[in-house]
């Protein structure tokens, strides 16, 4: 049997209550994190993903307790990301039960970031959040021109990594960040479909077969999962690892065992 | 009440640890950051984050309480690199490990799979399991995050393997010594046994 792959509910934190944005915008609240948690646990998730989105530093605050709450009572690993902007941000996260950081605009605006949290916590620990926006050619050799150290000089694929929820533009080749901060010590690429974020009409198999086939570490794709069909496809369709979604389980559309089984009868090798 | 220590290398994500620790009856853990009181513990827990060389420097002078607790038989679990750090050395560090017990840490080779070994796998079961296995059947699925794998010069000690690319050693045993690749704290129902199943062996031993 090999490593399965993995299924990742995430759930979006504002000030201690998980809701879910359609492209970053229109909130709606969906409820409480800790019994969310324990619930998508004993469902069979296989990790769980939390995105603070609170905009103000009490909320932040809150989430400190809910990861310690969240780490009482679910025994699979979670990460946390949003809101991390340095290392002792990282620490606090860590120390209050997380398992995993994941880290984006922090990331982007000091690479560095990455190698300091590998350094002292371990590579497991460091996930790197890559929110990848589709540019179409025409806009494409704007991106070449911005300064940037990232950004090359043939871009053949269009992805544009985005910073700040998905709202500003880097200049930066989400390929070539992949690949930079493999080499700074990500240990893991969490990576969002711009585009397909919110639509529920399917995982975007082009940006995440550039993006695994880019680097060596695992890649957990994310953004536009609407139905258990769009699950299997990634994972007939590509090399990712593990299949973040969020909407199809918060609302009781799909249970996570139902879609395990699902996968499972689809030939993917799956934990149950 | 039984007493257990988690060393704390001073990286820090021990809680989901010692709260994995906790949700068994009367069982109070205790997070050290010196093995100077090591004895007064009914068992002990090299935890699984960090790196080689800052976690054996973090252990110091504490190495010779480390190897009499050994002797005296307490209870020691050492998951993912805290496993690691009781053979001789490492390909993730320059320091000598502790050497309690013989062989090496070897790096997983990239060219034959993704790494880090991330995500969950499943458990062939060796030697029946040993007594830390006891009650998991074979195949079951644990959470793994690991760049290295051990390859101790016994091989009598492997109570599981893992499959990934190639065969990893996923836990040993030998008198009151229990070692994981894996994180049972982390690994949901099964995981949840197998910490029950080290706390069995400190009480038996109190």
């Amino acid at each position: 049997m090999p490593l399965s792959k993995r299924i990742i509910p995430c759930l979006d934190v504002d000030n201690g209550l998980v809701v879910k944005g359609v492209h970053f915008l229109d909130i709606k609240i969906a409820g409480d994190p800790v019994k969310l948690a324990k619930k998508y646990t004993e469902q069979g998730a296989d990790e769980l993903v939390f995105l603070d989105i609170t905009a103000s530093q009490e909320g932040r605050d809150t989430m400190r307790d809910v990861v310690t709450n969240v780490a009482d009572v679910v025994n699979i690993p979670f990460t946390v990301g949003g809101g991390i902007r340095n290392l002792e941000d990282a620490r606090q996260i860590l120390r209050n039960g997380a398992d995993k950081v994941s880290i984006n605009t922090a990331a982007v605006n000091n690479p560095g970031l990455v190698t300091e949290l590998m350094e002292i916590f371990g590579r497991q620990c460091v996930v790197v959040a890559i929110d990848a926006k589709f540019k179409s050619p025409i806009q494409a050799p704007k991106m070449v021109k911005r300064k940037s150290t990232y950004a090359t000089e043939n871009i053949d694929n269009t992805y544009e990594v985005m910073i700040y929820g998905g709202k500003k533009e880097t200049g930066i080749d989400a390929i070539q960040w992949a690949k930079k901060v493999e080499s700074l010590g990500a240990g893991e690429i969490l990576l969002t479909s711009v585009d397909a974020d919110g639509t529920e009409d399917g995982y975007r198999l082009d940006l995440t077969n550039l993006i695994s086939d880019a680097v060596r570490i695992p890649v957990i794709a994310s953004g536009g999962c609407g139905k258990p069909e769009h699950i299997l496809r990634l994972f007939k369709e590509t090399d990712a690892d593990a299949a973040l979604a969020a909407s199809i389980f918060h609302y009781d559309k799909y249970s996570i065992d139902k879609v395990k089984s699902f996968l499972r009868e689809g030939g993917i090798s799956i934990r149950f | 009440m039984l007493r257990i220590a988690i060393f704390d290398y001073g990286a820090g994500n021990l809680y989901s640890l010692k709260a994995a620790f906790e949700r068994n009856p009367n069982t109070r853990v205790s997070i050290i950051d010196s093995l100077k009181n090591i004895l007064d513990y009914d068992g002990l827990v090299l935890p699984g984050v960090g790196n080689f060389d800052p976690a054996i420097t973090s252990i110091g002078q504490g190495k010779e309480l480390f190897i009499k607790a050994v002797e005296d038989k307490t209870p020691i679990l050492g998951i993912c690199l805290g496993m690691e750090m009781l053979f001789n050395k490492s390909e993730e560090g320059k320091l000598n490990g502790l050497s309690i017990l013989d062989g090496e840490v070897i790096m997983l080779n990239k060219k034959l799979t993704k790494i880090p070994h991330m995500g969950w796998n499943t458990l062939k079961l060796e030697m029946n399991g040993g007594n830390l296995l006891n009650g998991i059947p074979d195949n079951s699925w644990v959470y793994f995050v690991h760049s290295y794998r051990i390859s101790p010069v016994n091989k009598g000690i492997v109570i599981a393997n893992s499959e990934y690319g190639i065969t990893i050693p996923a836990a040993i045993e030998i008198d009151n010594l229990f070692g994981t690749q894996f994180h049972p704290e982390k690994s949901g129902k099964t995981g949840a046994i197998i910490l029950k199943n080290f706390l069995r062996a400190c009480r038996e031993r109190t």
